[in-house]
């Protein structure tokens, strides 16, 4: 294969032009200059390639050498990927930080994987069978939760004609394939997959389950579904970034990759610290065996961070590929569109608007369209998912700008946190009146089902009193609370209690920060046990004071802080405690 | 002996167009020298074929193309550092400026510093004591933090930001510390009134200070933070000291930034600021911190005026996405003669829940926080339904939140300039206030605590 071989001319910034480079293909990676700092191709023009450089370019001037990898930029994939931190580019931060320091050099080169770390490699198939792209060879107990399944790779079909369990390095090859046409093929665990190919798949599913959160407003107010896509924008200090952590650390899925674009050093350093001390409450291991972590951090070379989120999705989809259940959260998606900005406004591209380029719509829509609930590739059917969860950071929390709006064009639940919320300290700070979920149809059968037969109707309820106490409120504003009737009050107390009790969970609290579908359902089922109550005890003559300062009330507010064993027990007991506070209150009404 | 060039083709504002060079590299420093001897600092911002694009970083005014010599210095800027910096005063750009002798450099540091890998930072958990209630007890301060001051023209964040560097202590602590102060574009007022406080204090001794006045070239302060945050590097992970980082103002600074990207004709992003801005304070912003293996600390508090109060220009905006939190100072209050005048509600740090509780400050610290930021949010929403509607609207828990209000602002939040409050003085205040209410009102505090506290006297 020819190599091709350039010439720099031009420097700026992480934009670098270099000549001679005709044999070159468009998106090559590139070494650039004597320290080989790691570039891709963006554009040609000629024998003149545009090239954006992932590291920092001070130092590098006319004349030095650009030498064309003639591959496109991709990840490795394979044992050794759960449980690390890498950058944009996927370098291995731990590894780097072992070989130079604190702060990152230029011109380092590690290999994403281990080299020398042996796998203990289950063989599955054994010598005569015939496999396919997609099928299992052998599986690698990665971390005590992740089996990792070594698949047969994309463009492999034939007969197994050797393979042998037993302990190898990532690139040994552990099985060789004869394929159709005489060939045979050696096989290790390591793959690698251009980050900006979509994985292939056999087809998509609808998304009729949903991704359990363990969030309440989340997950019954406005769910997602498993390979859904949802959108979490907001101003800053309106508490996304604790919003995707508690999705990463509670949500139902296998695998869990987290990357942090173009965002705060310290909150990556705070999933370092608090993952692998945390429990998952499903498995009882650590979460941090189930999380892969990406982090190009602000201050981190720019263009790393165009290509970071791609390459956290390809790291997913392999995940997703061996037919487990896989969430993405990437913040924030408005960092990555900047970064595009950035490099567009210096190759001079005509911008559009806000100086976004003009593509910045259909390159958000191919990064979210890789999610979806599939049957992956492979002999035999499986099912996997793929959940993408992006924050948005737009300008002063508004979100008529570019990428806010382009992205809303193809989510399908969007959470929408309000400053004024925040400000209350009600966390999560998911404004209820303009948030929503397109999930919700296809979701009701699997509620139904699984929970409770009238959990639509109770979330529907819940979400209608809120709605009236918007418009209460508007009245209360304009004429004091006293010209409300005393159902209306009631609906309002009833509201709030909503609010507080229910909408408004504690993400520090070791019992609140995660709260399981049944006891998020008996939750409501008080909630809305003590509104009916009331108004029939209101129509039977008992005053509205009373119900309002029932003490049973402070009861159903601390019920959030019980733990699920003890939910159904202390649901009975304030029912009754509910049915003779409000029986005593009409007795001395009588009286 | 460097090439010189004689070749300056254009000059425009803060950029210069050298022609005909040879291996001059991006990000390289530059010296031009004017006919009369003169020698002014600038750097290559681009580097097409053998044209060199050089931003200025001092004034244009004396330039002349035919015989201005242009030379390039083979290496990016850099800061002599030593411990000998303390107790002394350089210009934006790093030199001496007290008549003091220059310093005799340990080592040469390049000023635009390289990322910290996010794998070796060590996460801010220790609490600081800033003597101020409205900061320890609710928006608490961490070390290796990065909390700005979001204020406004006619605002008092000087006093605020001398008083937090007078009064700041790590409670048992006795670590060496240091104050770095990087003034950019502010006036000579305001920046003698730092130096005179840091004078009061003794705490001149422990500082150094860079200072860019507004008369001073607008280019040289995109330089001057970065001059700080080198000096503070070398404080904090070399000599392993515990650096506060004041700078001072960060609106300055991005004007100067807009006027180096306007010069370039670049497709501006909002308000005319250039697009990478974000990217540009990041990498000012993040270089606080602390590191794994390492003593010292760099806790960083920017000060940047709003235009127009308006927490949305893209300054505060974007140094919001990027800092842990900010303290927001308000008009309204200040003119209720409310000292300092920081608006706890919109008010936050991120980084307060791994500093509080116990063995750092109290076990009930967090509950009461959540606690009086939920009852003033409360207080002053029954306020603005009495000025509609009048006090007999209010139902009379509602009453008792307003009194909660009023009593919050003039006792908790207006302490003065001078008060200086341990934590366990600011929390006992706390939970004066909070009796002002039922207990049954009380919902965001543990049992166990409300029986400790509550009932007490």
């Amino acid at each position: 294969m020819d190599v091709s071989k350039g010439t720099i001319t031009k420097v700026a910034g992480p934009l670098v032009i270099a000549s001679g480079m005709r044999q070159a293909n468009m998106f090559d990676v590139v070494r650039v200059s004597e320290q080989h700092l790691i570039g891709e191709i963006i554009e040609m023009h000629g024998d003149r390639a545009s090239i954006q450089v992932y590291e920092e370019t001070s130092g590098l001037g006319p004349g030095e050498p650009v030498t064309s990898t003639g591959a496109p930029l991709s990840v490795e994939l394979g044992p050794g990927l759960v449980g690390s931190i890498f950058d944009g580019i996927q370098r291995p931060l731990m590894e780097i930080m072992r070989q130079t320091g604190t702060n990152l050099t230029r011109g380092v080169e590690v290999p994403a994987l281990n080299r020398e770390k042996r796998w203990t490699f289950e063989a599955l198939k054994k010598a005569g069978d015939v496999v396919e792209p997609g099928d299992v060879l052998g599986v690698v107990q990665e971390t005590p939760v992740v089996a990792h399944k070594i698949l047969v790779p994309n463009g492999v079909f034939g007969t197994v004609s050797e393979i042998h369990s037993g302990h190898y390095r990532v690139t040994d090859t552990v099985a060789r394939v004869r394929q159709e046409n005489g060939e045979t093929m050696s096989l290790p665990m390591l793959q690698k997959w251009p980050v900006r190919v979509g994985r292939p798949y056999k087809r998509k599913l609808s998304p009729d389950i949903p991704l359990v959160t363990g969030q309440r407003v989340i997950d019954t107010m406005f769910p997602i579904a498993k390979g859904g896509v949802a959108a979490v924008p907001g101003p800053f200090g309106s508490g996304k970034t604790v919003v995707q952590h508690q999705l990463a650390k509670w949500a139902a899925a296998d695998i869990i990759v987290y990357i942090g674009c173009g965002e705060r050093g310290n909150e990556m350093t705070d999933v370092l610290n608090e993952f692998p001390q945390l429990k998952d409450p499903r498995t009882g291991a650590s979460l941090m065996e189930r999380t892969v972590l990406i982090a190009n951090t602000s201050d981190m070379p720019v263009a790393a961070r165009e290509a970071s989120i791609y390459t956290g999705i390809t790291i997913a989809e392999y995940f997703r590929d061996m037919g487990y259940t896989v969430a993405l959260m990437a913040d924030s998606t408005s960092r990555w569109a900047e970064a595009l900005r950035e490099m567009s406004g210096r190759l001079e591209e005509m911008p559009g608007e806000e100086g976004y380029p003009a593509y910045l719509g259909s390159r958000l829509a191919q990064f979210y369209e890789r999610a979806g609930r599939v049957i992956v590739n492979g002999s035999n059917d499986t099912e996997g998912a793929l959940s993408v969860i992006g924050a948005v950071s737009p300008p002063g929390g508004d979100i008529s700008e570019p990428v806010s709006q382009a992205t809303l064009r193809i989510v399908k639940v969007f959470w929408g946190l309000d400053a004024n919320l925040a400000y209350r300290r009600h966390f999560p700070a998911i404004n209820w009146l303009t948030s929503y979920s397109l999930y919700l149809d296809s979701l009701q059968d699997w509620y139904v089902k699984q929970v409770a037969g009238d959990w639509m109707t109770l979330r529907g309820r819940l979400l209608a009193l809120l709605q009236e106490e918007a418009q209460l409120e508007e009245i209360v504003k304009l004429v004091g609370m006293d010209a409300l009737s005393a159902s209306d009050r009631l609906k309002l107390e009833t509201a709030r209690s909503i609010r507080e009790d229910f909408l408004h969970q504690n993400a520090f609290h070791e019992t609140d920060t995660y709260t399981s579908l049944h006891k998020q359902y008996l939750m409501m089922k008080l909630i809305l046990l003590y509104y009916d109550r009331s108004i029939k005890a209101l129509q039977d003559g008992a005053p509205i004071d009373g119900l309002v300062t029932l003490p049973v009330r402070e009861r159903i507010g601390r019920v959030k802080y019980h733990s699920e064993e003890r939910v159904d027990e202390e649901y009975a007991e304030i029912e009754t405690r509910l049915t003779h506070e409000i029986a005593g209150l009409l007795e001395q009404q009588e009286q | 002996m460097p090439t010189e060039y004689r070749t300056i083709e254009e000059v425009a504002g803060p950029l210069m167009l050298v022609r005909q060079v040879q291996n001059v590299k991006f990000n390289e420093l530059a010296e031009i020298e004017l006919p009369s001897g003169e020698r002014r600092l600038c750097k290559v911002l681009e580097i097409d074929g053998s044209d060199a694009l050089v931003q200025l970083f001092e004034s244009a005014a004396g330039i002349n193309l035919a015989q201005s010599k242009v030379r390039f210095i083979g290496r990016s800027m850099e800061l002599a550092v030593s411990p000998d910096m303390l107790s002394r005063v350089f210009d934006g750009l790093g030199r001496p400026k007290d008549g003091g002798p220059p310093i005799i450099p340990e080592k040469r540091m390049d000023v635009n510093g390289t990322p910290m890998n996010p794998a070796a930072r060590d996460y801010p958990q220790e609490f600081i004591q800033t003597g101020i209630s409205a900061i320890d007890g609710l928006n608490t301060l961490v070390r290796g933090q990065k909390l700005p001051i979001f204020s406004a023209s006619g605002l008092p964040h000087a006093a605020l930001a001398a008083q937090i560097a007078r009064q700041a202590t790590v409670l048992g602590d006795h670590e060496q510390f240091a104050v770095v102060f990087a003034a950019m574009g502010i006036t000579f007022e305001e920046a003698d009134f730092f130096i005179q406080s840091f004078r009061q204090t003794g705490a001149i001794d422990r500082a150094v200070l860079f200072i860019n006045l507004a008369n001073d070239p607008a280019a040289e302060r995109i330089a001057t933070p970065r001059m700080a945050l080198t000096a503070a590097e070398y404080l904090a992970f070399d000599r392993g000291m515990h650096v506060l980082v004041i700078m001072t103002d960060i609106t300055n600074y991005a004007d100067a930034l807009r006027e180096v990207s306007a010069a370039r004709k670049e497709v501006p992003g909002r308000r005319g600021y250039p697009g990478y801005m974000y990217t540009d304070l990041a990498t000012l912003y993040e270089r606080a911190g602390r590191l794994k293996g390492k003593n010292g600390s760099i806790t960083l508090i920017p000060i940047l005026t709003m235009p127009e109060d308006d927490k949305t220009h893209p300054i505060p905006d974007l140094t919001g996405y990027i800092t842990e939190g900010q303290i927001i100072l308000s008009r309204e209050l200040f003119r209720k003669g409310v000292t300092p005048p920081i608006d706890v509600l919109p008010s936050l740090s991120r980084l307060k829940d791994k500093g509080i509780g116990e063995g750092k400050t109290r076990a009930d610290h967090a509950n009461t926080m959540n606690q009086l930021f939920a009852c003033y949010a409360r207080g002053k929403e029954a306020k603005e339904l009495m000025v509609i509607l009048g006090e007999s609207a209010l139902t009379d828990t509602d009453k008792l939140y307003a009194k909660f209000a009023d009593a919050f602002e003039a006792q908790y939040v207006s302490q003065g300039s001078q008060t200086n409050r341990t934590i366990e003085q600011t929390l006992e205040l706390g939970w004066e206030l909070l009796r002002i209410l039922p207990r049954s009102e009380l919902k965001r505090i543990d049992d166990h605590f409300l029986d400790l506290y509550y009932d007490r006297n």
